[in-house]
Formats: C-alpha cells, sequence, structure tokens
C-alpha cells in the first residue's frame, strides 16, 4: 500500500486492515461484542473521515480510528475500566497477582502458562497502556515510531511501557510456576 | 520483588537492550551496546527475559475478524468485500453487502469464488429504492435495528451529532400511532444517512433521511420491493424514504403525518 490512498476506494484501501482492526479492538476492550460495537463505531467514522485521507499508512489511520472509538467506548460504559498507570512502576503486577496460579506440579504449570487462553487472561489483566502497546507490538509488529504515532505517546513512553508489559508477563508465569 | 528495578536503577541500557532486540538499532548503535553488555550481567539477564517473553507470546494469541463479525461489519456499512490479502480464503459476504461491483483483477481463483456469489448490480443500475429496502431488511437482523434506543426525540436528534453531517429533523408521532423507536446511522448511495426506527403496531417502519437541494420537493412516491412498501418524498431541504411491510396505505398515512407534522 505505498501508493497515495487518493483515488482508491475505502474498500481497497482499508478493509484489507480488517483483521488488524478487531485484533486490536478485540484485546483493548476483552469482550468480543464490546470489540464489534467499537468496530462498527470505527468503522463508520472511517468512512466519513476517508475522503480527506492522503496517508500512506492506512492501517495505522485505521488502528488509530479503533484506539479512539475503544478508548471512548471505555469512558462510556465504566463498568470496563481505564487503569493509570503515571503513578508507578508496580501497577497492573497486582490484577496480575490476583489471577487463580493453580496448585499443580511445575509442568503441569508451564503447560497451562503457554496455553493460549491462560496467556490471554494474563495479558488481559496488564493495565490498558501495557496492553496496547504489546499488542501493537508484538501482534501487529508495529515500529516504536509507529506505536509513538498511533498511541500520540513519546517513544520513551513506549520504550519503557513494553518493557514493564514484557517483565510483568514474565514475572507471572515464573511466579506461578514457583508457587506450584 | 526485582520489578523493574532494571530500568529503575540495575542499568539505563536496558531499554536499549530492548530497542536492540526489537530491531530498532541501527548498526553503529548495537556495537555500542555490545561493547557495553558484554560486562554487564543486568544488560544480559534483560535479553533473557525478553527471549522469554517473545517465547510467551509465540502462541496463537493474534485475534483475526471472525467471518461472522465481518459479514455483520460489511453489511451494516453496505461495503463490498475487499480484495483478498495474500493467502487469505476468499469471504462470501451476503449479497446485501455485495452492491458494489466485484473486482475481477485478483486472478481465477477470485473468479471461480465469484460464481458461488450471487449477481450483483453496479450501483448505478441498482436504484436508490433497493439500497432502502436492503437497508431495512438489514436492519431487521437481530441487535441492528436502532443505536440510539428512545422513545424521546430529544435524545434521538442530538445522537446524530457528531456522527452525520447534517441535523436530521426527529418528529415523535406517537400521538398519531406511530411511535418512535430510535434511529441508527446507515449508508444508502454511498454516503451517511439517518435512519428513524419508527413503529405502527407490530412493524417497524425505517425513515432514512438524507438532504437534497434547497427547494427541493417531491411529492410521496409508493413503490414496492421484495413484499416491502417505500414512500419516497422530499420536503424541506431533505429526502426521506419510509420502508415497512406495514400495509401501503398505512405507510401513505405515515408519510402525510410526517409532512404535516411540524
Amino acid at each position: 500500500m505505498a501508493a497515495s490512498a487518493q483515488n482508491q476506494s475505502f474498500e481497497a484501501v482499508v478493509l484489507p486492515h480488517l483483521d488488524a482492526a478487531h485484533n486490536l479492538a478485540r484485546w483493548l476492550m476483552r469482550d468480543a461484542t464490546a470489540a464489534e460495537d467499537v468496530l462498527q463505531e470505527a468503522m463508520v467514522r472511517a468512512l466519513t473521515y476517508f475522503p480527506g485521507f492522503r496517508g500512506v499508512n492506512p492501517r495505522g489511520w485505521l488502528l488509530q480510528i479503533v484506539r479512539n472509538a475503544a478508548y471512548g467506548s471505555m469512558k462510556l460504559n465504566r463498568g470496563i475500566e481505564l487503569v493509570p498507570i503515571a503513578n508507578g512502576e508496580e501497577n497492573g503486577g497486582a490484577a496480575i497477582a490476583d489471577l487463580p496460579s493453580g496448585g499443580d506440579d511445575p509442568e503441569t504449570s508451564l503447560i497451562k502458562a503457554r496455553d493460549r487462553s491462560h496467556l490471554q487472561q494474563l495479558i488481559g489483566a496488564l493495565p490498558v497502556e501495557l496492553r496496547e502497546t504489546l499488542v501493537l507490538r508484538e501482534l501487529e509488529e508495529l515500529s516504536y515510531k509507529e506505536i509513538a504515532e498511533l498511541t500520540r505517546t513519546p517513544i520513551g513512553t513506549v520504550m519503557s511501557r513494553l518493557w514493564r508489559a514484557r517483565r510483568l508477563l514474565v514475572q507471572a508465569t515464573s511466579e506461578q510456576r514457583k508457587a506450584s | 520483588m526485582m520489578t523493574d528495578e532494571y530500568a529503575a536503577g540495575g542499568c539505563d541500557k536496558v531499554l536499549l537492550v530492548q530497542a536492540e532486540f526489537d530491531g530498532e538499532l541501527d548498526a553503529a548503535e548495537a556495537a555500542q551496546l555490545a561493547a557495553h553488555r558484554a560486562g554487564c550481567p543486568v544488560c544480559r539477564a534483560a535479553e533473557a527475559e525478553l527471549a522469554q517473553a517473545r517465547e510467551l507470546l509465540q502462541g496463537d494469541l493474534y485475534q483475526p475478524m471472525p467471518d461472522d463479525v465481518r459479514a455483520r461489519l460489511l453489511a451494516r456499512l453496505d461495503l463490498a468485500p475487499p480484495q483478498p490479502a495474500p493467502a487469505r480464503r476468499f469471504r462470501i459476504v451476503s449479497d446485501f453487502a455485495a452492491w458494489r461491483p466485484p473486482t475481477f483483477g485478483f486472478g481465477l481463483g477470485a473468479a471461480c469464488a465469484a460464481a458461488l456469489m450471487l449477481f450483483v448490480l453496479s450501483p448505478d443500475e441498482q436504484s436508490l429504492t433497493d439500497q432502502v429496502v436492503a437497508g431495512h431488511v438489514r436492519a431487521l437482523q437481530p441487535g441492528h435495528l436502532e443505536d440510539v434506543l428512545s422513545e424521546d426525540r430529544h435524545t434521538v436528534k442530538p445522537w446524530f451529532d457528531g456522527r452525520i453531517d447534517f441535523a436530521p429533523p426527529v418528529k415523535d408521532l406517537v400521538a398519531q400511532q406511530f411511535p418512535l423507536k430510535g434511529g441508527r446511522l446507515d449508508y444508502i448511495g454511498g454516503r451517511p444517512v439517518a435512519a428513524l426506527v419508527y413503529q405502527r403496531d407490530k412493524h417497524v417502519i425505517d425513515l432514512f433521511v438524507r438532504p437534497v437541494a434547497a427547494g427541493t420537493a417531491v411529492a410521496p412516491e409508493t413503490t414496492e420491493k421484495n413484499g416491502y412498501n417505500v414512500v419516497h418524498w422530499a420536503q424541506d431541504g431533505m429526502a426521506f424514504w419510509a420502508v415497512s411491510d406495514v400495509e401501503r396505505n398505512q405507510l401513505r398515512d405515515f408519510a402525510a403525518i410526517w409532512q404535516r407534522t411540524p
């Protein structure tokens, strides 16, 4: 998609990135129905803004719209919490520690740790800012610069969020192994 | 607990180790870091942790859009399916979603797949009437009727602010047995329109509204399409399409009441 989006249809430019849009919405909202609602809202916005889109990065453009819609929805529905992480490095650790660790033997718990749904739980328990940075880097494979632009965050913050997200995941799994 | 002691004070190069791990350093920076890392246990430990983290994330964590979500989304937006990305199987969406002609520049496989799709008309061939009926039918699918659920026009009208670039008139016709149920955003003729949802007994009436050139006045015209009645008219700079399976006369009444209600 190197060519400018000008003169190209919405279908050709934007729709190839629906999987990325869904991936982000699903991880941000942590709920299939909420994610679909967010995508619905985001796609309506994308259609509305598309005539003004002149960029060369339609995926980033769409993901930004999805992110805005997701944050808007989280603010509206206070049931889904926005966890601020401004006040310290330890935030999120508590949420992860609350997850069931089980009393399995080390081998079983290692398998469990690698189990997809369990890992999803762990990632889901990360504060939203850490989670989105991790998802954008590890699953969407965006560069630091792309993540910084998309989340309107300085690159240094992107780097430290990514570091914290990764460490929390590694610690949560190794603590579970130790505990069992 | 060792939480973030590396980043906090263990070694200030840890985030650079991570940057290298993520392929964000150029060759000169990487070489500089390598010299430091050789004598820094903190950085080597960090590197091991990064590898662990990535290994954890190797699983099947990506959440591509499920087919049913895709079909619903495209149908709601009145869009054709995208050209298939490489290695993704061709998706067939409902005929309502595919009113734009498919592009056949992507090979025989897709052409074969297209044989499975209903033949679709180009937008030019498909009239607005067909589109409003398709929009109405789509909206009748569960959970898709209203985006704003309210019988109060003072709730419904502001809901469109910021979602659409015009302010649709919203009237409450409950006294005339056409109670307002809500509203939603729809796409007709490739642009956003307001859809107001009214009810008559057990029947749903969708009223699609979009702006037209000021001064355009069209007297109500009634047509029928696939068992649905459509009454189209224009007044006060807005074009209207009322669509429903109520009896034709009732839909005409609805249009007439709407027209004369201030």
